[in-house]
């Protein structure tokens, strides 16, 4: 991004205090570090988007004709570790938690600023690695790794492409230590634990995962290393290992994972909602907790990953009811948030469309997700596209819609200047047609028993159907994708200037100026209302409104 | 916070207490104890965690509650990471 693009407006803020490309790179202001974790984490989406369009264009013929059957291993691969190492796990805690934790609680920025920028620094060198191996040939294991195949027989890059997501998974790992401290120490007066905005409950619960659950994942990438380097019998049966440790172990990290990306997006969630519906969130406590409860249970139900995997059926039985009790935190979301609108005074805007969405894709990939922990259904869909179906609802249909939306409610915030209302309103409607034309046929491919990562289904050509209504669907999706990446950009220099609280949302970041000061506030505030205090802010005209 | 043990030698001492258990890790491995290899192995790693934990992370004479709160937190996890493992290997043959 160049820095003149962002001549704002007149006040000195974070964006226009000092230029250069040495004032970004070394830059310990918590705001413009997550703007360049914005940039690096767009960049990255759209290499995984490529590798899915590539993906999706193999599978419109039954026949295994536009790649080799090792090239789509390795595409599917590449999208599945870029998108999950790359862009999901960070994208909300890194871009707009960066930006808002310290501003929504009333400090100066994170508690840590240098720890701050060197996540970013990690996660760039872990993006660098993850680029030069795909480059030189890349991994074919998919982004799970299993073993014994990953350790004993490939002859991919097993070893770059972990030492990747290691070191990204330090910059993770510092984000959520910053946050937590953050969040004990640096609190306003007067902003007591039951007056945070639930984006940061969500935050706080996010961290707890990444700081207890990363370090797991860094193990087993290092063990898995040993075992293929040295030859140390961990995983491989051959050398006196046991394959399953390795799923034990990844899926410790890799379930809470899952949670990691959609914990952030239910925190937006909860700030959209009772803005666009002008009442407080329902059961503020319930949907707090919740988080909490989101986090501490999601480490107890890794195994549903491995039911046909040859592990005990006895222990099989304790995780799928473990998995059974983990919906209950997010149901009680769900229900809350609808329980907000109910009577709620509801406009249309850009973001509350993404909430929209959030709701209705989140509910059926929460949903298939039961589906899966039953153990009957589970072995008749496990490794078939119901399972990419159900993870793709919730990591696109959740996580990105939630991460969209938030972009949309923030960005007055973030640069000062207004998106266009009606292209956003006509980009989340692509966004949501799109998406399901693309997953929605994939659900059926799979109960009809389509295995996941084949790139030849020329046996079974009655699939094609399917498969070309969901090709066309991510084409679609694509578009929805550019348009609003087009639209920001061009708002930098065109877009109306941004007033200070454009939605008339409650909360300390819309107390500063758009785009803030680099130190947030003028002075520190004081903090004497409750969260979500809409019967006391008056309605107003929504600007952006054309 | 700085004050308690701090010497540099004192650290130099820790980290050669560290690595004379990592020589006697390897050694043990070379020496056949049946089933009680894994367990010395496991052992002195549990020893060398703790002084870990104890002096280069100076959990030894912090004051605050929360260090505490932290320390439960990760050994409680750690604890469900391998009970719930063993859930699975303690249970296999029984079918
Ligand atoms: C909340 C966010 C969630 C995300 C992001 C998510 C993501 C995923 C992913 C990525 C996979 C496939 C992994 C692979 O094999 O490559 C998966 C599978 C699975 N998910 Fe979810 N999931 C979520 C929620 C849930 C919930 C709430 C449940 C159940 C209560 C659930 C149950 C399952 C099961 C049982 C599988 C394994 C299916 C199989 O391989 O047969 N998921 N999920
Ligand atoms: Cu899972």
């Amino acid at each position: 991004m160049s820095t003149t693009a962002i001549a704002v407006a007149e006040h000195e803020n974070y964006l226009n205090k000092e230029y250069g490309i040495k004032s970004w790179l070394l830059t310990t202001d918590h705001k413009r570090i997550a703007l360049l974790y914005l940039m690096s984490i767009t960049f990255f989406f759209f290499i995984g988007g490529f590798f899915a369009l590539l993906i999706r264009l193999e599978l419109l013929t039954p026949a295994g004709d536009l790649v080799q059957a090792d090239t789509y291993n390795k595409l599917f691969t590449m999208h599945g570790m870029v998108m999950v190492f790359f862009f999901l796990i960070p994208v909300v805690p890194a871009t707009l938690g960066n930006f808002l934790v310290p501003m929504m609680i009333g400090a100066k920025d994170l508690a840590f600023p240098r720890i701050n920028l060197l996540s970013w620094y990690l996660y760039m060198i872990g993006g660098v690695l993850i680029m030069h191996c795909m480059l030189t040939g890349g991994v074919d294991t998919g982004w799970t790794f299993y073993t014994p195949y990953s350790t004993a027989f490939t002859n991919t890059k097993i070893i770059e492409a972990g030492l990747a997501a290691f070191v990204a998974g330090f910059s993770s790992i510092f984000t959520g230590l910053n946050f937590i401290v953050t969040v004990h120490r640096m609190r306003a007066p007067g902003m007591t634990w039951s007056r945070l905005p639930l984006f940061i409950w969500s935050q706080y619960a996010t961290s707890i995962i990444m700081i207890l659950g990363t370090p797991v994942i860094a193990i087993t990438i290092v063990l898995v290393a040993a075992e293929r380097l040295f030859h140390l019998g961990i995983f491989d049966p051959k050398l006196g290992g046991d394959p399953l440790l390795f799923q034990h172990l990844f899926w410790f990290y890799s379930h809470p994972a899952v949670y990691i990306m959609i914990l952030p997006s239910m925190g937006i969630i909860s700030e959209i909602i009772p803005c666009f519906s002008r009442k407080r969130i329902f059961g503020y406590k319930f949907v707090a907790l919740s988080s909490i409860g989101i986090a501490v249970l999601g480490f107890l139900v890794w195994a549903h990953h491995m039911f046909v995997a040859g592990m005990s059926v006895y222990a099989a039985l304790v995780f799928s009811f473990l998995s059974f009790l983990v919906a209950i935190p997010s149901a009680i979301k769900i229900f809350n948030w609808t329980a907000t609108m109910y009577k709620g005074s509801i406009s249309y805007q850009t973001p509350m469309l993404y909430a929209f969405g959030f709701l209705g894709l989140f509910t059926i990939g929460g949903l298939t997700g039961l589906f899966l922990a039953s153990l009957g259904i589970d072995v008749h869909v496990t490794d078939t596209y119901f399972v990419v179906a159900h993870f793709h609802y919730i990591m696109v249909g959740g996580v990105l819609m939630g991460y969209l939306g938030g972009m949309h409610f923030w960005w007055p915030k973030i640069s000062g200047r207004m998106y266009p209302e009606g292209w956003g309103r006509l980009a989340a409607l692509i966004v949501f047609i799109g998406f399901n034309l693309t997953f929605f046929p994939q659900f059926i491919l799979g109960y009809l028993g389509m295995p996941r990562r084949y790139w030849d289904y020329s046996h079974m050509p009655e699939f094609q159907i399917l498969n070309v209504l969901s090709t066309a669907g991510s084409t679609i999706l694509g578009v929805g994708y550019l348009l609003p990446m087009v639209y920001f950009l061009w708002s930098m220099r065109y877009g109306k200037l941004a007033p200070d609280n454009p939605w008339n949302a409650a909360g300390l970041e819309w107390k500063t100026s758009s785009p803030p000061t680099t130190y947030n506030f003028d002075e520190t505030p004081v903090v004497d209302f409750e969260a979500y205090d809409y019967e006391h802010i008056p309605d107003r005209e929504v600007p952006g409104e054309s | 916070m700085a004050e308690h043990s701090s010497s540099v030698g004192f650290y130099i001492l820790i980290f050669a207490i560290l690595l004379v258990l990592t020589a006697t890790t390897v050694g043990a491995a070379f020496i056949n104890l049946g089933p009680l290899n894994p367990i010395l192995a496991l052992g002195i790693a549990t020893v060398k965690a703790l002084l870990v934990v104890l002096f280069f992370m100076h959990v030894k004479g912090a004051s605050e509650k929360m260090t505490k709160v932290v320390i439960l937190a990760g050994l409680f996890w750690l604890l469900l990471l391998l009970g719930l493992t063993l859930a699975d290997y303690g249970t296999r043959l029984w079918s």
